[in-house]
């Protein structure tokens, strides 16, 4: 069983994350003396020509914004392995795939230094979209940015299309206000979860048997 | 797969204190990159790009081929790009690396996905032959920095390029030879440049264009790719890429967009012009013979 998984949902897209870990290093060549690596692992199969790179550079943007917030050095020796699991996909991949890894982590119980917060932005004209479906993504310059709340700072900003160099600011300045929305939903789950375990352990205790704790997992709806 | 050998720590010291201090070991300023060299070989589509001691080699080809069945008017652009262990020691031949890939995929985004060739007019007969581009990138040596070079080796060779008439009578296409008549270049849409910045946690300012030292210690990176650069157009972002690592504020991201279109204008005037000269040079020498 995972050490924490969530699973996040903005409109159609689904993404369920399990983290694995802290745990003994599988390979000798990967380990690090001074802390634990992380392993991001895209469980999508790839068929498609082409896509396998995709596929590759989608896990090293999440192992890339995940290393730095992780507090890897408490668990030198060791590896914490993500597997992120696409369920359905109708844009905004990136932006569900690091809220859900957010949460996962936080699950399993892995100090981390701040929330992660991923967003999707776009630009109609002049009017802003957030949180976009596959059709707005396919149609208009958009840019995804992971953002971390406390701090108000990015750690993450891909941008794939064209877009005037002005606008670009004006979009980074939108994503910060919509990351505090997400940042607050994302608090009120963790916080929901925690309650329930702790209310079962309660009444686990009350009836005195250990039973177990019914295993839960956090959700998010947008 | 061997690993890079990480920087002992009196070097790393060393460097890190001397960039607090605005230093970098290569003398440079922290925002001067490295002035490209180019070389224009005798074949049009072949050109190498040398920035310091990284080096790049893009060759693009043509064929004629059969279209995509559910895109008939519309040739094709490829990418080749692996690194070889020629560029140094920890790439291995037929393995991805993350790094490479990295590479692969922002090039892959910077000359396909933002359309700086227009496929369409590489169409000869609907539904029947079209040009098939292939751009072959080879990287030579690794001193840090091979993407900015291979974008703008990969820029110069599709921009260099010319490929052979081709006239359609009726059904029957006939390929001119370029002795007969000359050879047309490709249609380019907008010419990408890529600059890239890396940041270092103890010291505020980023830097431009790191050596392999600089990008093996740094933090974290950045690669803006801008296009209209010309001095009348105002600068669009093509792609802009910062994968994790050290975070950012809004006002800092704006800050070093400044700077890659400061630089990237440099850049994009001084390949107008070593391509304009080069093709000048070809002109000369055919008025002689």
């Amino acid at each position: 069983m995972a050490d924490g998984s969530a699973s996040v949902m903005h409109g159609l897209t689904s993404v369920m994350v399990t983290v694995f870990g802290p745990r003994e290093a599988r390979s000798r060549a990967t380990t690090q003396h001074d802390r634990a690596t992380l392993s991001v692992n895209d469980g999508r199969a790839c068929i498609q020509r082409g896509y396998v790179g995709r596929i590759l550079e989608f896990a090293a943007n999440i192992k890339s914004t995940f290393e730095p917030v992780l507090q890897l050095y408490l668990y030198p020796r060791s590896q914490i392995d993500i597997n992120v699991q696409i369920l359905q996909s109708d844009g905004s991949l990136l932006q569900a795939a690091i809220n859900a890894t957010t949460l996962a982590l936080i699950d399993a119980g892995i100090p981390l230094n701040d929330f992660v917060c991923g967003i999707t932005c776009a630009l109609h004209d002049a009017t802003p979209l957030l949180d976009l479906t596959s059709l707005e993504e396919s149609d208009l310059p958009h840019v995804t940015v992971a953002v971390l709340p406390k701090s108000g700072k990015i750690t993450l900003a891909s941008l794939e299309t064209q877009l005037a160099v002005e606008r670009f600011d004006e979009m980074l300045r939108l994503t910060g206000d919509a990351a505090k929305v997400i940042h607050i939903e994302m608090v009120g789950v963790v916080k929901a979860r925690t309650d329930r375990i702790v209310r079962a352990m309660d009444s686990a205790q009350a009836s005195g048997g250990a039973r177990g704790i019914p295993d839960v997992d956090a959700e998010m709806g947008e | 797969m061997p690993r890079e050998v990480e920087p002992p720590i009196v070097q790393r010291e060393f460097v890190l204190t001397a960039l607090k201090e605005s230093i970098r070991i290569d003398g440079r300023q922290l925002l001067q990159g490295r002035q490209p060299q180019l070389i224009f070989g005798d074949e049009l589509g072949w050109v190498e790009c040398a920035l310091g001691k990284t080096r790049v080699i893009a060759r693009v080809s043509g064929t004629i081929g059969r279209p995509r069945p559910d895109r008939p008017f519309e040739g094709s652009f490829t990418i080749h790009s692996e690194i070889s262990p020629m560029a140094s020691s920890v790439y291995e031949a037929g393995r991805l690396s993350e790094e490479e890939v990295l590479i692969t995929r922002m090039l892959e985004k910077v000359l396909k996905r933002s359309d700086a060739v227009d496929r369409e007019a590489l169409c000869i007969l609907a539904g029947q032959q079209v040009w098939q581009i292939k751009l072959t990138l080879h990287f030579l040596s690794d001193e840090g920095n091979m993407l900015d070079c291979a974008c703008l080796a990969g820029v110069a060779a599709l921009r260099h390029f010319r490929r052979p008439e081709v006239e359609v009578v009726g059904e029957e296409v006939i390929i001119h030879d370029p002795t007969e008549r000359a050879p047309i270049p490709l249609s380019i849409h907008h010419t990408p440049i890529c600059v890239t910045l890396a940041f270092f946690e103890d010291s505020e300012h980023p830097i431009v264009d790191p050596n392999h030292l600089e990008s093996l210690l740094m933090d974290s990176q950045l690669n803006i790719a801008l296009t209209h650069l010309s001095s009348s157009t105002s600068p669009t972002l093509c792609v802009f890429q910062k994968a994790g690592g050290m975070p950012l504020t809004a006002d800092e991201i704006r800050n070093c967009v400044e700077i890659a279109v400061r630089r990237a204008r440099v850049l994009s005037e001084w390949l107008e012009k070593k391509i304009k000269g080069d093709w000048e040079g070809r002109k000369a020498s055919i008025e002689v013979h």
